[in-house]
């Protein structure tokens, strides 16, 4: 990459857009799963969650970026799990000082993001080789393309699972059975399974709608 | 220096390390303040819709001034009890539930808080906690002043399963202990049992259970039993 690029090249421009459909993390790269099982209930953990991830994701990035040439390549995997999990322990503390009841709802999914394959993952695979610039793209972009996927599955449980968007109701109260409507809050929706299958019915949208990520048999 | 070599390794592990250690000691050293307060206030909206009080929560601007406010307009006094119902010094709000319990009865500290509601009659508050499926579960039980009668419960969990053990903090599962008696007609403490399959609606002494959740339910049933025995004799002894 020439010095003289500028700081939004068609190049960095992809680092950005592609992970939001095309390399998706989640639905192509299939990573950090398991955290889009669990904080999916209602749409405002799911918004904090990615609002965590996109911080320490950016940052990790950047950070491990700075130091690329510094890091003993043997103990690679080791320096970003502690550039993760220091910066995942603050956001917890600072979740914890300030927005208290959320990060009671996220509890251990805070701390799970050490965990989440997506951060070692473009870690390992992009920061370790790119310039600092390149790789806060790069976090950013797979951080949001991980959020709308995490806020579109929430959305379809919290509305069908709770009958609210961002928990302002929106299914009107008469329409309940109990009051003597005709509807009732899908139950299975506030279970894990129904986000496997949510994620997974999206996956089938995106592939039949880019053909190209459909393997070839 | 070689990059690759041992020493080299060695010495950044060591300088990253350090490093590490500074920033989160001071993360945690100054937001430490901050995090305490979030508990204190959690714990005293916990005391609070145990008397139904602090029902405006969501609504208020500043939920921490909120539920200072109707704390101190409540809850006017707080003090602690042993097992034999004399009051003993301490500060009720300070008092580790958790510790208490690992103690022999006669030896535990058992807060009590005491509520003057708008109609000028008087509740007691009684901190409850025991053992769920994967962890503690505690929670706030108002008895009215006949000492007899349940005004209000809530309940909270560390991590019970999500959608079973967990309703627990839910006010369909917490409603129906209002009204529930404590002792039965002979003076004798029952304490209110959560029963499974349904509590008959005339029983007095219990609510339904959360189908699915048998084990967090058994857990609500015990702890109600064992804390609400130490606090037996405190109950006979302010009967009115």
């Amino acid at each position: 990459m020439s010095e003289k690029e500028s700081l939004f090249s068609a190049k960095n421009r992809k680092l950005i857009f592609n992970p939001l459909s095309k390399d998706n993390p989640i639905v192509v790269q299939v990573l950090g799963i398991c955290s889009a099982l669990a904080v999916t209930v209602k749409m405002k953990p799911a918004f904090v969650m990615t609002l965590s991830v996109l911080v320490v994701l950016s940052v990790a990035n950047v950070l491990v970026s700075l130091i690329r040439n510094l890091i003993p390549n043997r103990i690679r995997i080791i320096v970003q799990l502690v550039v993760i999990a220091t910066l995942v322990i603050l956001v917890d503390q600072v979740l914890k000082a300030f927005v208290y009841d959320i990060s009671k709802q996220l509890s251990v999914f805070v701390g799970l993001i050490i965990t989440n394959c997506i951060l070692m993952g473009r870690l390992e695979a992009f920061a370790l080789g790119n310039k600092p610039w390149p790789s806060f793209l790069d976090g950013i972009g797979n951080a949001f393309g991980y959020g709308i996927i995490l806020m579109i599955v929430a959305f379809v449980r919290e509305l069908l699972g709770s009958g609210s968007v961002f928990g302002f109701k929106i299914i009107p109260d008469a329409w309940y059975i109990k009051n003597g409507g005709f509807y009732e809050n899908n139950g299975l929706m506030v279970l894990s399974p129904m986000a496997l299958i949510t994620v997974g019915v999206i996956i089938w949208i995106h592939r039949s709608r880019n053909r190209d990520l459909v393997e070839q048999k | 220096m070689d990059r690759n070599g041992n020493k080299y390794t060695f010495i950044f592990a060591i300088a990253m390390v350090l490093l590490v250690a500074t920033l989160l000691s001071i993360a945690a050293i100054s937001l430490k303040p901050f995090q305490a307060k979030n508990i204190e206030i959690e714990k005293k909206t916990q005391i609070l819709i145990s008397v139904a009080k602090a029902q405006n929560t969501a609504q208020a601007d500043n939920k921490n001034k909120y539920i200072e406010t109707e704390y101190n307009k409540y809850i006017t006094k707080s003090f602690v009890v042993n097992s034999a119902g004399d009051i003993i010094d301490g500060n009720a709000f300070n008092i580790d539930l958790a510790k208490e319990n690992a103690k022999p009865v006669n030896e535990r500290q058992l807060p009590v808080y005491e509520c003057a509601d708008d109609d000028g009659s008087v509740k007691y508050v009684l901190p409850v906690r025991g053992k769920g499926l994967w962890g503690p579960i505690w929670g706030y039980v108002s008895v009215e002043d006949d000492m007899n009668t349940v005004y209000g419960a809530i309940f909270d969990h560390k991590g019970e399963t999500p959608g079973l053990g967990a309703e627990i903090n839910q006010s369909w599962f917490q409603a129906p202990f209002k009204g529930k008696k404590l002792f039965d007609e002979s003076g004798k403490l029952v304490s209110v049992k959560v029963v499974k399959g349904g509590a008959a609606t005339n029983d007095i002494h219990g609510v339904d259970a959360i189908s699915g959740g048998t084990i967090t339910s058994d857990g609500v049933t015990y702890m109600l039993r064992d804390c609400m025995s130490a606090y037996e004799k405190f109950l006979s002894k302010s009967k009115k």
